[in-house]
């Protein structure tokens, strides 16, 4: 693997940057490997890539219908954070934060992590309880979290409307949450994997999943069928689609969640900001762009496009709590579809069918989960055992009842 | 913005309706296992095509009704009350 260092860039510079090489191979698929990914995106590339780095498992595909991280891993709004509420979650997610700590080290990749904190606002006295206990919740769990007054937030963000329609009673911080570049997440791992040997196929479709009895024995392709003894699903929101393939239903319904930015223009927000209430997370890109979301359409839907109501809704809370930003034009509207679990939480682990693994049901917070996703995941492909993080997000816990009902996912109350 | 004909009221935009989820699903046995009654709770077809689902007229009539609606093109096949059979679907739904 080449170096990203000064040094290359300098000889790069001086031989007129023809010597830079693809980041990645573009094999063609073998007839078989030990472990087949379905789906390009985050988490399959991080679980490709933990599995070769430490599980000496190398004989690896990470097949994709499209380009690797087009589908919603190249799609979201760049959060990292690690303040959720259980402690099932908050072990699991603040893993992930720390594995995005170390990041750009790890693969040798500029991923422009921001830790520029995020802060969850309360526009009454009710929600300042709330946010109060889900603050310490937090503490309490070893991770970073601090309840901010009127006037602090007042001074973190000076642009914020204190007293409109929404009066601001006050919010907490996670100061080392932030953004981090989604497609440079994908691209450092797929360089850091294809490196180690694994093989990402594009432009390769799954068509079928081939069972023998009740084990997973390969995958039919638009590029012929591959035998493999495990298979791991990551392909977000057709997760039911896949499943479907090995007879599997799932407790999964894929929506629309859509994004927005508006014209770029000078610094004026330096903080990722999110109100539960009005529903609404916005924050300003590298680029200048204000970039906002919020909930998710409220019916299923395969579109990757969204509909008007949700645009609606939050426009109407951004200008509101940032007046300023009424005159901005909108520049782009799109969407991704997410696998909402009836709890939010993730769906993680082995499947009644033996070798066949999922990673999904990330529902709207997948994003920030990749490091951790592909770690925990890594593990348990190799060892066929969950990790002990995530040994609670496994399909058995909708039979047992142990729900980890993670209002938190995504920061927004359901 | 979806246009959904109510049964009762005509055609409405989407604002005035909530989404019901999967229709047609029927209520195990109270003898029923664990297994049965995770499936009756949480499993879903969540299929990628024509999916028959509930749906409630919040701010209308307030009354629940069934669509047969294409979650790619958003297409609206068929509107029916609850308790009705899945109706025949017109030429070029699958």
């Amino acid at each position: 693997m080449q170096s990203y260092s000064l040094a290359t860039l300098l000889r790069q510079s001086l031989a007129g940057h023809r010597g830079w090489r693809a980041a990645w191979r573009s094999p063609e698929p073998k007839p078989s490997y030990d472990v087949v990914i379905v789906g390009a995106g985050g988490q399959g590339l991080a679980t490709a890539y933990y599995l070769a780095k430490k599980h000496e498992i190398r004989n690896v595909a990470v097949l994709d219908k499209d380009y690797l991280g087009g589908g919603n891993t190249g799609r979201n709004t760049q959060v990292v954070r690690s303040n959720y509420f259980w402690p099932e979650s908050a072990a699991f997610f603040n893993h992930s934060l720390k594995l995005f700590e170390a990041m750009a080290r790890e693969l040798d990749f500029n991923v422009m992590l921001s830790q520029r904190g995020i802060l969850t606002l309360a526009h009454s006295h009710h929600e300042i309880e709330g946010l109060r206990r889900w603050a310490n919740a937090i503490q309490v769990n070893a991770i970073d979290s601090e309840l901010l007054t009127r006037e602090a937030i007042s001074r973190l963000v000076p642009l914020l409307k204190m007293d409109g329609r929404y009066p601001v009673y006050g919010g907490f911080i996670q100061r080392r949450g932030g953004m981090c570049r989604h497609d440079a997440v994908s691209w450092a791992y797929a360089r850091a994997a294809s490196a180690l040997g694994v093989d990402i196929i594009q432009q390769c479709e799954v068509k079928g999943l081939r069972l023998a009895g009740d084990r997973i024995a390969g995958v039919e392709t638009s590029k012929g069928s591959i035998a493999a003894d495990r298979v791991m699903l990551a392909v977000a929101g057709h997760t039911s689609v896949l499943a479907k393939m090995a007879g599997l239903r799932l407790p999964i319904n894929s929506m629309s969640l859509q994004a927005f930015v508006s014209e770029p223009i000078k610094p004026c927000l330096d903080t990722m900001l999110l109100s539960p209430v009005v529903h609404m997370y916005v924050s300003q890109s590298d680029r200048g762009e204000i970039l906002w979301g919020g909930g998710a359409d409220v019916y299923t839907s395969y579109a990757q496009r969204g509909g008007l109501p949700v645009l609606q809704d939050t426009v109407s809370a951004l200008t509101e709590l940032f007046p300023a930003f009424s005159r901005l034009r909108l520049m782009r509207q799109w969407a991704g579809i997410v696998d909402i679990t009836p709890d939010t939480t993730p769906i993680m682990g082995k499947t009644p069918i033996a070798g066949l693994y999922i990673s999904g049901g990330w529902g709207t917070g997948g994003y920030k989960a990749i490091p951790a996703g592909g770690d925990t995941m890594a593990y348990t492909v190799a060892r066929n055992e969950p990790h002990p993080l995530i040994k609670s997000f496994g399909l058995d816990r909708f039979a047992s009842g142990a729900l980890i009902d993670e209002g938190a996912a995504s920061g927004v109350a359901h | 913005m979806l246009r959904i004909p109510c049964p009762y009221c005509g055609v409405r935009d989407e604002d005035e309706f909530r989404w019901g989820g999967q229709s047609h699903i029927t209520r195990p046995g109270l003898d029923a296992t664990e297994t049965v009654w995770a499936d009756y709770l949480f499993n879903r077809d969540n299929p990628k095509g024509i999916q028959y689902e509930r749906w409630l007229h919040a701010f209308g009539c307030g009354r629940w009704f069934n669509l047969a609606r294409h979650t790619v093109t958003h297409e609206i096949l068929a509107a029916y009350r609850m308790g009705d059979p899945k109706p025949p679907l017109g030429r070029g739904a699958e």
